[in-house]
């Protein structure tokens, strides 16, 4: 392998994929144990009912069935999970924590709510047992509709609170009222953006091992936060957190639903595996994620723009609510990050946000990739766009009068956001990034030329950009320990998990940059809590800048280990010694020098006493905790053509200019995007949760919910621009997330502009062909 | 299922009963247009029964419920764990298995109905640590993120090349249209499929 691949910013091959590519890569569902038993959940059918009684006997004594649980049987353990994340601090906040339990008791809220738990010999078999428990419940309304919820006399989800809503937040800055009252133009509407699904490839799964000798439990779980589950489970269940290893093997997809915790079956597998004596396993049917994983979006927005007659941002006012489902164990991050990302990289001096989160009888809401930053991007970028037209102002230029300006930075935007800290803009440089993806796309020409062409012969197309920004890499803190075998291996432990990022890599990079070492000789594990007990998850675009961070200090900590033992071993100052190829030798030499692995071996003596102030080994464990995150940016444009006899859109080019800060490996920071802008296009014209007014999902199947397939998602052309985090040692921005977050709100520009002369104004997302096809028939514009 | 129309895909009855004769069975179950034998049409199971495959090669015989797919036969049974159950409903192609020469969802097909059959798996593309040009291909283009999928498109390019050693991009996505990735891998797995062919992109 060439030496340069050893440097950061390289496209080095993943560590990771020949075990992918050949199905050795385990993933939960492919653990299977000895005398394992395998389970499977009774649900409801009803998104919101009475329950009166669940008989199970007849369940209990089909042959095959190992046991069959319902509330009842749980005894204590039937308790509302635990709130995952508190809402921040802010002043006036008011939110009703309403968790789920592991099995309904008195009422189920959602469809898909898990009543009853079999365990047996098979999965068909514990499927079979379902059909034989006779639930008697009794239908109640559902609360469907966002604003129907909140009107007086509205079926309520929970009956102890006085209404459904479960949160109120206000923040502000400035003056917005009195900045209005300045104002030459005022642009107001409401903008919708309804629920869909992350839809992770792999379902998720569970297996659950009690070795009662050693009084130890394992749990394998798809989660994107292994070590908070073992954490949480040693908690609820009476444990040492040592007597619980949590593995988060390969997780086949994560994009936000697998960092929700604690889900009912996390929580009964373990419980029941004790009891039983027996492994269980329970893998999630893709009917079961469509009902029982948590899903996200469902907003409705009322926003108001104030602007001066040459186009500058005055202020912005937005109310509006949030769906968060049936229970909220994930708290308010959602809602707040949109609230926080609507500002976007524009300078915005008064704003006056205001939401109202509301339960509903569907099923729960929790982060799915973008987590609610779409949203904001789709309200200002909309507003922005439609002030463009009514001022006569290029959508460019409107766009390059209002940023922020690189003399701006740290830009504190005075308001608090999901981590707690302050919305603060670490740094960037918005406007170079902003003219080259309209370079990029050849927006002038396209304008000028191409698009009055096409028109003049009966084409409708049109062009989209729409900028955004991402906060991402927040806190609290995640930890690797670094470790030099005496073979020459270099061993990576970290307590994030793994979705498909490519972390096995990057970490691999980071390291390898710092010992100088080949990328494929250190070695990455995650997401197993017996090899790294400290940490929280993988979410907020976070993996790369939070524990990549923590891998970086760990490893410089190991290279100063190194120095020392080759220093006393050659009896050279360390400061004239330097690592080059896995080896120490002397700075500038082309000596041979002693290797890494030498050194380990060197550390660690048979004989000898480890000197005061030294520890045995190569080794090193850091931890890295940013005090708030790091903030990305970029921009999207878009060139489609649109059909307005099928309503069909054909996206026929696709830019992306995009700011992560330092990369890693360009190539898995391209996937990222590619994969985001595929989840974007998605959720902007094929993939909505429909449900009736009862709370029914209409369309939980791959054959109904439709993901966009390789015909769908056009060849995306990349550039990156890199403005340093000053925020980590690395200079990293997270990127996990980010091409999905624009995606909604340039597709709607593109198409309205496609669509220019129909008196089309679009205001929502996701579209599709069947619903553009009305707003066609009916024009939309006010 | 594409077996369906495929002469060797179908189980005959005479291969069914050469599988199965041993047992108390009729056959009348898998081929309801043949006489009913005198015993009349007792239904085949619901208790296990032997059922041969032959899996990546190797004939092995499961002991199985006739109910039981070709999916779970190769994961639970034959533990071999490499194509992935998503969707079990035939509409994401992560379980895509090679059927004699065609691409099946094995997530929607009987164990029972492919005995006779060559069944291969993604577990068996490998020799040893020597990848098949395939996985090379997707190495090499970074055709993958969380791999879940990539099973299934891996054999569905298998069996792309099979049928076109040198595809044109609208042949492979075609071919690759039957699976599904929410990675988002498209482009690359394009790219992988097409460099695997000889043929280089556009």
């Amino acid at each position: 392998m060439p030496a340069d691949t050893r440097d950061r910013n390289a496209r080095v091959p993943r560590n990771e994929d020949a075990r992918l590519l050949t199905g050795r890569a385990r993933f939960v569902d492919d653990v299977r144990l000895p005398d394992m038993l395998h389970v499977a959940f009774l649900r409801s059918d009803y998104a919101h009912a009475r329950l009166r009684g669940v008989d199970a006997s007849a369940a209990r004594r089909r042959p095959g069935v190992a046991a069959v649980y319902t509330a009842a049987d749980l005894g204590d353990y039937s308790k509302p999970a635990p709130l995952l994340v508190p809402p921040p601090p802010i002043p006036g906040l008011v939110f009703h924590a309403c968790t789920h339990l592991p099995l309904a008791t008195d009422k189920v809220r959602h469809v898909g709510e898990p009543i009853a738990m079999v365990v047996a010999e098979s999965r068909y078999v514990a499927e079979d047992a379902l059909a034989d428990i006779v639930v008697e419940a009794e239908p109640l309304e559902a609360v469907g509709d966002l604003e129907a919820a909140l009107a007086p006399g509205a079926p309520r989800v929970h009956d102890h609170l006085e209404s459904n809503a479960a949160a109120h937040v206000v923040q502000r800055k400035g003056d917005y009222a009195s900045a209005r009252t300045r104002a030459d133009l005022v642009i107001a509407r409401r903008l919708l953006y309804d629920r869909g699904a992350a839809a992770a490839i792999e379902n998720r799964a569970i297996v659950a091992q009690w070795d009662a000798p050693a009084e130890e439990l394992t749990v394998w779980d798809t989660t994107q936060a292994p070590i908070p589950i073992r954490n949480g489970l040693a908690r609820m269940l009476g444990l040492l957190e040592s007597q619980v290893r949590v593995v988060a093997p390969f997780v086949g997809g994560g994009f936000g639903p697998k960092i929700m915790m604690f889900y009912p079956e996390e929580l009964l597998l373990p419980w029941a595996a004790m009891r039983l004596g027996r492994p269980l396993k329970w893998t999630e049917d893709r009917q079961e994620n469509f009902h029982a994983t948590t899903q996200e979006r469902g907003q409705v927005h009322d926003a108001e723009m104030a602007l001066t007659r040459d186009g500058r941002i005055l202020g912005v006012r937005d109310r509006f609510l949030f769906d968060t489902g049936a229970y909220d164990p994930y708290g308010l991050t959602i809602p707040i990050n949109t609230q926080c990302t609507l500002l976007g990289p524009y300078d915005i001096q008064h704003y006056d946000s205001e939401f109202t989160a509301v339960f509903t009888n569907r099923t729960l809401v929790s982060p799915v990739r973008g987590a609610g930053r779409q949203h904001g991007v789709f309200v200002s970028e909309r507003l922005l766009d439609i002030a463009a037209r009514e001022l006569g102002l290029d959508r460019v230029e409107i766009r390059k009068r209002n940023l922020l300006g690189p003399d701006r930075f740290p830009h504190d935007h005075r308001i608090l956001f999901q981590d707690s800290a302050p919305l603060v803009y670490d740094s960037g440089d918005y406007l170079p990034a902003l003219e080259q993806a309209a370079d990029m796309i050849g927006y002038d020409a396209f304008r000028r030329d191409e698009q009055p062409r096409a028109r003049a012969a009966g084409r409708h197309v049109g062009v989209g950009i729409a900028c955004y920004v991402e906060g991402t890499g927040i806190g609290p803190y995640e930890g690797a320990r670094v470790t030099v075998e005496p073979g020459g291996t270099v061993r990576v432990a970290t307590g994030v998990g793994t979705q498909g990022q490519g972390h096995y890599t990057v970490f691999a990079q980071i390291v390898a940059g710092v010992l100088d070492v080949e990328v494929t000789a250190v070695q990455v594990v995650t997401g197993d809590t017996r090899e790294f007990q400290w940490g929280t998850g993988t979410f907020a675009s976070r993996g790369a800048v939070v524990a990549g961070s923590a891998c970086h200090a760990a490893a410089l900590a190991v290279r100063d280990k190194a120095l020392a033992v080759a220093s006393r071993l050659l009896d050279m100052p360390a400061d004239r010694l330097e690592l080059a190829a896995g080896r120490v030798r002397v700075r500038g030499s082309s000596d041979a020098g002693v290797a890494l692995g030498e050194l380990a071996a060197e550390a660690n003596p048979l004989r000898g006493a480890v000197r005061p102030g030294t520890e045995p080994g190569l080794e090193a464990t850091a931890y890295f905790g940013p005090d708030r995150g790091s903030t990305a940016s970029g921009v999207h444009a878009m060139i489609v053509e649109v059909d307005p006899e099928t309503a069909m859109v054909d996206i026929t080019r696709y830019v992306v200019v995009h700011d992560c800060g330092r990369m890693i490996n360009p190539t898995i920071v391209e996937g990222q995007i590619h994969g985001g802008v595929a989840h974007g296009i998605g959720n902007a014209f094929f993939e909505q949760l429909v449900y009736d007014d009862q709370g029914q999902l209409l369309n939980a199947s791959f054959m109904d919910y439709l993901l966009p397939t390789a015909t769908d998602v056009p060849p995306i052309e990349t550039a990156h621009r890199e403005t340093p985090s000053p925020f980590n040692p690395v200079g990293l921005k997270g990127v996990g997330e980010a091409g999905c977050i624009p995606t909604g709100a340039l597709f709607a520009q593109a198409v309205e502009d496609a669509l220019h002369g129909f008196g089309v104004e679009i205001t929502e997302i996701p579209l599709s062909p069947s619903r553009l096809f009305d707003l066609l028939q009916r024009g939309s514009r006010p | 299922m594409a077996q369906n129309d495929d002469p060797a895909g179908t189980v005959s009855r005479r291969d069914f009963i050469k599988t199965v004769g041993a047992t108390s069975v009729a056959a009348g179950v898998l081929a309801p247009a043949a006489p009913v034998t005198a015993q009349g049409p007792a239904a085949l199971g619901p208790g296990p029964v032997p059922v041969n495959l032959t899996i990546n090669g190797r004939a092995r015989t499961l002991q199985i419920e006739p109910r039981v797919t070709l999916l779970d036969a190769v994961r639970d049974h034959a533990n071999l764990t490499g194509n992935k159950r998503v969707c079990d409903r035939g509409t994401c192609g992560a379980c895509t298995m090679i059927v004699d020469g065609r691409t099946v969802y094995s997530c929607s097909t009987l164990a029972i109905d492919v005995q006779g059959s060559r069944i291969r798996t993604v577990d068996g593309l490998a020799n040893g640590d020597d990848l098949h040009p395939v996985q090379e291909a997707f190495c090499a283009a970074d055709g993958m993120m969380c791999g879940f999928c990539t099973p299934g498109f891996v054999m569905a390019t298998v069996a792309l090349l099979e049928k076109y050693p040198k595809p044109t991009i609208a042949q492979a996505r075609r071919e690759l249209d039957g699976n599904v990735c929410r990675c988002g891998t498209f482009n690359r797995v394009f790219e992988a499929a097409l460099s695997a062919g000889g043929v280089n992109r556009g």
